[in-house]
């Protein structure tokens, strides 16, 4: 690890979300200009400030591969959008060491009316790959992609899989200095998408190349970044080793989700809450609100837990815990899940919710809660998970000389 | 192998102008991938294809010479009629084309804008290329009509160029005035058909600039006046006159407009990301 590459001291982004609304055509400029002359500035009060980033300031050291984290609206794409000279900062700066190529959508500028061969020069170019260094490249980037049977057929009828590979091939034999990758490997099917993972891993440690990544995959940020970065609300909350600032990150809680009921009339669910504290100890602790008209007899909840694919895992609720089970009528309350050793691998869940009575069910939300999950141990060599399965059951291991 | 000193970027608020012009030149190869693009695309899925660009100014032609040369009984001097109003429509159809392109061209690439950095200034020039392509096909009917007219340009034609650079800059100057406000202001998108409609009608385009003697001074503000007067007398043998006042006064206002538009055009540039 050398010099550092990229700083940025004091980094702020100001947008102004009504301003666009009301400006946006010429008549409302004018009046807008006609009323500052006349000395009735109303308007201008309404245009509210946002500040998608406040006084951001890191380090990025050479060779170094930075996972951005934070909940969605932290300002982690804009900050991206910031160090790739889309958009300047307001306040701040950022001094950058080194040919920078950032990579915020997969597929920019790709033009459908024309065929895979053309699209991969295009898209390089936009990119900013000289026509010489693609044509070197042209060869690997089609057997990355899969797709010699179709480089001289039109993009537009390619299938969406098909189509993103090559996206992603050309962007995966970009050699900037630094690298700048937002959310882009949530595309594809998951073989694809782990082929991608290893591009960028290859990357990370062998080309000694800086890397800037986002990603709200725990396990891929896990895998391929040693540095983290927190960001919340436009601030940087926590920046140091990617371990501790994701458990930090996940740790830090979620707001609960909040159900509104279609009818009041029937029993309903109110809210869910996932325990993020305990989460991070490896332990499932959720709870769950619920209303109705009449006392349940007795309050059923059942609990479905998903792969982020959707397949059900596991699934469970209060009468299945035996005959000794006997909660009382009640008409709202709140019910408590625990499981004291998580058996899942590191990856995205979802949990669906039933409300019933053990008669009928009231309600139910599919996909109540999502949350990342992070086993306390990671295992760097863990096969992917389409082919293990998510479950981590409590094997014992022996072995003897035959 | 070793690497060449690394450059380094400073982003800060104002400042993003420091390496313009030689990020201008880097991204060159860009600017060309970008025009081929426009020019590959423009004629998929139509049957006619490229005809297309001949069948418009054709049609034209047929209209203008019937109502100026046939109906109105307009002068044409030595030339033939339909001759007169090609050689002003040719320049006329580079400066619509060019000035239509580079108005729309920033919205039209909205995805590249919020999602890659590269000179804006790339975007209205390389939507100019398909202009110049159909010109050259207009450039072909000119010259199968003056085989068919057995009129032969003399030298003032090798001076056709200049006046083709004339026509580019004032489309590119007003392209960048309107691309550049369409990102902010939809309301310019119909500005530009109207501004190309009245355009039209306030070039001599159906009729020789001779039949305004008293005007011409002031005509020539026009700057495409100054452009298809020079496309005639390069033409046409000299006909009408160059008067080197009004040129001058046509090349200043195309100098005026191509200067202001790149002045306004940097100035906005930064905020198009955020507001397209």
């Amino acid at each position: 690890m050398g010099q550092s590459v990229i700083s940025v001291s004091g980094l702020a982004k100001r947008y102004y979300l009504s301003h666009e609304k009301r400006q946006d055509t010429l008549r409302d400029s004018l009046v807008q200009k006609f009323r500052r002359l006349t000395g009735r500035t109303g308007v201008e009060s309404d245009a509210e400030e946002f500040w998608a980033l406040r006084d951001v300031s890191f380090e990025v050291a050479e060779g170094d591969v930075v996972g951005i984290i934070g909940r969605n609206g932290a300002g982690k794409s804009t900050l991206l959008k910031v160090l790739s000279r889309i958009t300047e900062p307001t306040l701040g700066r950022a001094v950058i060491r080194g040919r920078v190529a950032s990579l915020l959508e997969v597929g920019t500028g790709f033009h459908p009316e024309l065929s895979g061969r053309e699209n991969i020069f295009l898209n390089g170019a936009i990119l900013g790959m000289s026509r010489a260094e693609i044509t070197r490249k042209f060869d690997e980037i089609v057997a990355f992609a899969e797709v010699e049977r179709f480089l001289d057929t039109q993009v537009k009828h390619y299938s969406s899989g098909m189509y993103v590979r090559l996206a992603f091939a050309v962007a995966a034999h970009l050699e900037p200095e630094i690298l700048i990758v937002d959310e882009v490997l949530a595309v594809g099917d998951a073989q694809f998408q782990k082929k991608c993972l290893g591009k960028m891993q290859d990357v990370a440690r062998t080309s000694g190349r800086t890397i800037l990544f986002v990603s709200h995959n725990t396990a891929a940020l896990q895998a391929i970044c040693r540095t983290g970065l927190w960001l919340q609300q436009g601030r940087v909350v926590q920046a140091g080793p990617m371990n501790e600032c994701l458990s930090a990150y996940l740790g830090s809680g979620t707001e609960p989700a909040k159900f509104t009921a279609q009818s009041a009339a029937k029993p309903h669910l109110t809210s869910a809450s996932i325990d993020q504290a305990a989460l991070a100890r490896g332990r499932l602790r959720i709870q769950v609100g619920f209303q109705s008209p009449f006392p349940l007899n007795p309050p059923i909840l059942g609990i479905i837990l998903h792969s982020k694919y959707g397949q059900p895992i596991s699934g469970s609720n209060g009468r299945m815990q035996g005959d000794g089970w006997a909660p009382p009528p009640l008409a709202a309350g709140l019910v408590t899940i625990e499981l004291d050793h998580l058996p899942l691998h590191s990856d995205t869940y979802r949990i669906t919710l039933y409300l019933g009575d053990g008669t009928q069910d009231y309600d139910e939300k599919r996909d109540a809660l999502e949350f990342d999950y992070v086993a306390p141990h990671f295992y760097p060599q863990t096969p992917r998970l389409d082919f293990i399965g998510p479950v981590d059951l409590p094997w014992r291991w022996s072995v003897s000389a035959g | 192998m070793e690497k060449p000193a690394t450059p380094e970027l400073v982003l800060e608020a104002g400042r993003a102008s420091r390496h313009y012009w030689a990020d201008l030149w880097r991204y060159r190869e860009l600017l060309g991938f970008l025009a081929w693009r426009d020019i590959k695309v423009r004629y998929k899925q139509t049957t006619l294809g490229v005809l297309w660009a001949l069948i418009q100014p054709a049609v034209t032609l047929a209209v203008f010479t019937f109502i100026f040369g046939k109906l109105a009984g307009m002068p044409a001097g030595h030339v033939p009629y339909p001759l007169l109003v090609l050689c002003g429509l040719l320049p006329w159809q580079l400066f619509a084309a060019a000035f239509s392109n580079a108005s729309g061209s920033l919205v039209a690439n909205t995805h590249l804008i919020s999602k890659i950095y590269f000179p804006r200034l790339i975007v209205p020039l390389s939507s100019v290329a398909v202009a110049l392509i159909d010109f050259g096909v207009v450039l072909v009917l000119l010259t199968t009509l003056c085989v068919w007219w057995q009129f032969m340009p003399d030298w003032r034609v090798l001076l056709l160029p200049l006046f083709v650079v004339l026509t580019l800059l004032t489309a590119i100057g007003t392209g960048l005035w309107l691309t550049a406000l369409t990102v902010k202001y939809r309301d310019f998108r119909f500005v530009v058909p109207f501004l190309l409609q009245v355009g039209l009608f306030l070039s001599p385009v159906g009729f020789s600039s001779t039949n305004l003697p008293n005007w011409r001074f002031i005509y020539s503000l026009n700057p495409m006046v100054g452009a298809i007067d020079g496309f005639r007398w390069c033409l046409l043998h000299g006909e009408p006159a160059l008067d080197p006042v009004n040129l001058g006064v046509s090349v200043a206002m195309s100098a005026l407009l191509l200067v202001s538009g790149l002045w306004y055009f940097r100035r906005t540039e930064r905020t198009f990301a955020d507001i397209i």
